[in-house]
């Protein structure tokens, strides 16, 4: 439980975090909330010769709305999400997920960005970026790119980063207003990785499903967004036929990994109820 | 008499004496981030230890080059096995009789296990060098099923053990066979059952497990080249049982090793044995002339220091078709792991779990274990429990509600059948024990009528059937349990660790303006010692626990004691507390006769001083008596106010409780709600309400920690699943249930002031109400036992299993 040794730099400005990373190649980490980073360095799992932290770059720091979208730094900490009034007016589901992550000390710490950028498939975020379309960008020694979030995740903590770029902002799309969304998190304990969760956001129009995407976390190497399970309720009032026929297709691309928190079988199983329940209760939290 | 003059009453109040809801001493420098624990024991060119250990379960170890690692910076050296043999410490004794490696001695037998001590610095320095340390392994085939264990084809785990046929505890019957155990009548059970009307039959586990104290294990070892004297400070629950050990083992003269056990994070267990981190420590200090501090962190603690339970349970109850017992047949397989280091009484190599016969009048009854060693860490502490009693407890609590369910009665009214009756007292079990007291049926029946249980029964009649209608998937579950405990080890008749009787001891010197220092050889490791000790002399002696330090944990100063675990500490030590403190009041009677000029037969005791009898202005305080004490003693007598005493108690104690469960169940995610828990303690005379409802409250909370999910697991190839908090279920203030607590009082008979100790009470109770909960819930859909830990998905699993999930 004590990490290797390594050297640590504090850049203040993104351009200088960023030629460093491109300077330092892959010996370098950059350190955002620590909260995934720093307990693998401890089990030596994680051995980078250096940590660039990034907690006094101020660019990336800040939730700003404009209008249609908001823009988030990557270095926000969950508890601001948690505290802003622009969140919780325009994407609430991320103050209903931010506050099912871990506990308030970690909440003051852990990011938004690195929770999205880690590429850890027990990470809340990354599944809710997708279901909101997302697009990150990022900057690194070939400049700047945007990616969409259904694009980043390639593999357990294989993303589309580029060696030496860092996510700087995520901008999401604005709901429309009326929109219901919830995301259900079966954990064993707080700050437990999920055992499975599901995130739904949709409209309603006349009694009757307009819009829907769902996103599942900790249920495959990567989160997923279930298109043919979000296909099959549109049109649907959600009767209980349809809500199962989601389920089942939202099972069909799940493959978690068996582990303590229980086997294949029961984690897809738990997977298709959180499905269930997310639709039901974001159809009933619509305007 | 004047307004200002107190009132009997505020007399009283004022000692805060046994009884008294006092607010613990020990916190006012805990909450300030104000104790002294061992990693705040800082000395001058301290060193810092770590190990290397095995990722093997069961490998030989072919060579280990330390080379690399003796050129990192800040590393000074490398002790291995070899090491160790040249001063003979490369094995040393456990509790148990058996020996274990200190280093990996040619194989390593569990993962994790300890290879060799890397001597730094700093401890990021030993880390580094464990890394450079090379080791050679030829991996052998693990044993990790202890089922398997006495195979004919099993592989030999113990070569050391090669053609030993008899062990500590007797023969051997197979090379990882470690002892047999029986207890009991045999014929006259087996009779009971051949002539039974009903019967059960079952294989209850209770899954191996860890204490997990907040604090893991650690010490410094300071060597005085100069004096040829060994100062450990350590997380040690018995420090005078550690420095005669040490003794023993390294052959230091015992007055030359000095042994602090400062405050403590917890121990549960985990800090009573003798681990390979502190005699690496010590060897390091004596070779380099250094401190040399050893902090393990908390995945060393997960899987090498102790684990608790790992006992598998056939039982068998025979009775009649009215619910009487007639006899009961255990076997236990107990799962030891690569050494035997339980931590039990020296001859009980299953402690007490002949506790087994439980609250229940059993006319006859028949136990046998069989101890095997597999390629898991050694241990088999008692976890807040007195040695085994908390697998005894889940056994007979679990089989009671099996045969309640085979006999369509209801639980409760079976126990309360089968109960020891309060007229039957002092009750010798069918397995050896004497009960001292008891009065079972008005704890049981305060239980449900407090919970009103029959109406919960309704309640679960009808949620029962709106399941079955599909309107619900919800099951609910009432868990019952009523437990024995036997703690307050123990008489030397029956129990000696070592060779040591299990006595206890205080010693009281009063001073001059009417305080005092009190110290005992047992050791708080978060129990309020320094509080409740205080609160019983107080009221003894008519000096304020305010005015009563109390120190526990330096050998030096304190007298021999066998420390705390077991729920020996108020049994024991609270008994000697007792009686010094009554030779204190004895002789300051003599005193207060000399000063007022009076026969001491003419004296009675008032609260807080010595009053004439019939004459209420004629009397003298405590706090005077000591004054008198240190300069007008009667003619003859010695000055000064000292007692010491060793008491060695008659009998063990036998605290019992009541408690309920009431627990729901989504059949579709296995989740669980405990929407109620109540649990009636009957501890005897209760020293301080406020610590008895904590310890309840902390107990609960392992207890439903255990039950519900806390596990120490293997996969097949004995590696470990659950080695760190991410895994190992320890439940936060979100999940863990709300208690209701309540109690009845029925003091022991033979301790001076009628205690029974508590602390280990709630986890013993606990762990079967909420099994026994789930198992409740799911009886009606057709299954008679579900083995624990009860965690989400086994739930759902036994919810598919029994047809009720698709």
């Amino acid at each position: 439980m004590i990490p290797g040794p390594f050297s640590y730099h504090r850049p203040a400005s993104l351009a200088d975090a960023v030629k460093l990373l491109a300077d330092l190649g892959d010996d370098a980490r950059p350190l955002a909330g620590g909260h995934s980073l720093v307990p693998m360095m401890k089990l030596r799992l994680a051995t980078p010769a250096h940590l660039v932290d990034l907690h006094d770059v101020a660019d990336l720091k800040g939730i700003r709305g404009y209008g249609d979208t908001v823009v988030i730094g990557a270095m926000t900490t969950q508890h601001e999400l948690l505290a802003s009034g622009e969140i919780r007016q325009t994407l609430p589901i991320l103050q209903e997920a931010a506050a099912l992550i871990a506990d308030p000390q970690v909440r003051y710490c852990g990011t938004i960005g690195g929770n999205v950028a880690n590429g850890d498939p027990g990470n809340d975020m990354p599944a809710l970026m997708m279901v909101l379309g997302a697009n990150f960008r990022l900057n690194g020694p070939g400049g700047e790119r945007d990616v969409p979030a259904n694009e980043f995740y390639q593999g357990a903590y294989f993303t589309a980063l580029e060696p030496g770029e860092i996510l700087t902002s995520i901008s999401i799309p604005v709901p429309p207003a009326g929109h219901g969304y919830a995301y259900e998190k079966l954990k064993r304990k707080v700050g437990d990785y999920a055992t499975a969760a599901a995130a739904v956001v949709l409209t309603m129009a006349g009694g009757k499903v307009a819009t829907c995407a769902i996103g599942l976390t900790n249920l495959h190497e990567t989160p997923l967004l279930a298109t043919d399970a979000a296909n099959a309720v549109i049109g649907t009032s959600l009767d209980a036929a349809t809500l199962k026929k989601a389920a089942a297709a939202a099972e069909a691309i799940m493959a978690p990994a068996a582990d303590a928190r229980g086997p294949v079988e029961y984690r897809k199983h738990v997977g298709g109820i959180m499905v269930m329940r997310a639709l039901q209760r974001a159809a009933g939290g619509t305007a | 008499m004047n307004d200002m003059t107190p009132t009997r009453e505020q007399r009283t109040a004022a000692l805060e004496g046994m009884g008294c809801k006092r607010k613990r001493v020990e916190d006012i420098r805990f909450t300030q981030g104000r104790g002294n624990y061992v990693d705040d024991v800082k000395l001058p060119g301290m060193l810092h230890g770590d190990f290397v250990r095995s990722p093997h379960a069961h490998a030989r170890v072919k060579s280990i080059n330390a080379e690399e690692a003796l050129k990192v910076p800040g590393v000074l050296a490398v002790i291995t096995a070899e090491t160790l043999k040249t001063v003979n410490l490369a094995w040393m004794p456990t509790l148990a009789g058996d020996v274990q490696m200190v280093l990996a001695d040619g194989k390593v037998l569990f993962q994790n296990q300890e290879v060799a001590f890397v001597v730094a610095t700093d401890r990021y320095a030993a880390d580094d060098g464990i890394n450079k340390v090379e080791v050679e392994y030829e991996p052998l085939p693990p044993l990790v099923d202890p089922f398997k264990a006495m195979d004919h084809n099993a592989p030999v785990l113990r070569e050391d053990l090669d053609g030993k046929t008899t062990g500590a505890h007797g023969p051997r019957k197979h090379h990882n066979h470690i002892f047999e155990w029986t207890v009991g009548d045999k014929d006259l059970t087996d009779a009971a059952f051949r002539k039974a009307e009903v019967t059960i039959k079952e294989m209850i586990s209770y899954h191996r497990t860890h204490p997990s104290p907040l604090e893991t294990c650690q010490c410094v070892c300071s060597f005085d080249k100069v004096k040829g004297e060994l100062t450990i400070w350590g997380t040690f629950q018995a420090p005078h049982v550690i420095r005669t050990v040490v003794s023993l083992i390294a052959k230091l003269p015992e007055q030359k090793i000095h042994v602090i056990a400062p405050d403590i994070g917890g121990g549960f267990g985990n800090k009573v044995g003798a681990y390979p981190g502190y005699i690496c420590a010590a060897v390091a200090s004596i070779v380099t002339g250094k401190p040399v501090k050893w902090v393990e962190d908390r995945i060393e603690n997960l899987t090498a220091t102790s684990f608790a339970r790992d006992y598998h349970m056939t039982t068998e109850i025979a009775a009649t078709k009215e619910g009487k017992v007639t006899g009961l047949r255990v076997h236990v397989l107990a799962d030891h792991g690569a050494f035997d280091a339980c931590a039990d009484p020296s001859k009980w190599p299953a402690g007490f779990f002949n506790i087994v016969t439980g609250s229940y009048d059993f006319p006859t009854a028949h136990l046998s274990v069989d101890g095997v060693y597999t390629n898991k860490a050694p241990g088999g502490v008692a976890y807040r429990c007195s040695f085994r009693v908390t697998e005894a407890a889940y056994c007979i609590e679990r089989a009671m509600d099996i045969l309640a369910q085979k006999l369509g009665m209801d639980p409760a009214e079976l126990r309360l059948k089968n109960f020891i009756k309060p007229e039957q007292f002092p009750y010798h079990s069918a397995l050896g024990w004497e009960y001292d007291s008891g009065d079972y049926h008005t704890a049981m029946r305060k239980m449900m009528e407090t919970t009103d249980y029959a109406a919960l029964r309704k309640e679960q009649t009808e949620k029962r059937e709106a399941f079955r209608r599909g309107e619900t998937r919800e099951i609910m579950g009432l868990g019952v349990s009523f437990f024995t405990e036997i703690v307050g080890a123990g008489p030397s008749k029956n129990c000696d660790i070592l060779g040591i009787a299990m006595f206890d001891s205080c010693e009281i010197r009063m001073h001059p303006t009417g305080a005092g220092i009190a110290r005992m050889g047992t050791k708080s490791q978060g129990q309020g010692h320094e509080t409740t000790w205080a609160q019983i002399i107080a009221t003894e002696i008519g000096i304020p626990a305010d005015n009563i330090q109390v120190e526990e944990g330096n050998t030096d100063t304190a007298p021999y004691g066998l420390g705390t675990y077991g729920s020996r500490s108020t049994p024991v030590a609270g008994a000697a507390i007792a009686m010094a403190a009554r030779k204190i009041k004895a002789k300051a009677q003599m005193i207060a006769a000399y000063k007022l000029e009076v026969h001491e037969d003419d004296l009675e005791f008032d609260i807080d001083g010595f009053r004439v009898k019939g004459l209420p202005e004629k009397f003298m305080s405590m706090k005077d008596i000591c004054w008198a004490a240190y300069n007008s003693v009667p003619p003859g007598m010695e000055p000064g106010l000292e007692a010491v005493s060793y008491y060695d108690p008659p009998n063990m104690t036998y605290p019992f409780g009541a408690y309920l469960c009431v627990m729901d169940i989504d059949v579709d995610t296995g989740v669980y709600k405990v929407r109620r828990f109540y649990a009636l303690d009957d501890c005897g005379t209760r020293i301080n309400p406020m610590i008895i409802e904590g310890q309840v409250h902390g107990g609960l909370t392992e207890a439903f920690a255990i039950a519900m999910g806390q596990e120490i697991r293997y996969d097949d190839t004995g590696n470990v699943v659950t080695g760190s908090f991410m895994d190992f279920f320890m439940p936060t203030a979100v999940e863990t249930p709300h208690w209701e607590t309540d109690f009845t009082v029925t003091p022991s008979p033979h301790h001076p002031i009628g205690a029974k100790g508590v602390g280990e009470s709630p986890n013993v109770g606990g762990v079967p109400a909420f099994s026994n909960a789930v198992n409740d819930a799911f009886s009606f859909l057709g299954s008679t036992h579900i083995q624990m830990p009860h965690d989400f998905w086994r739930n759902w699993q036994a919810a598919k299993n029994l047809g009720a999930v698709a």
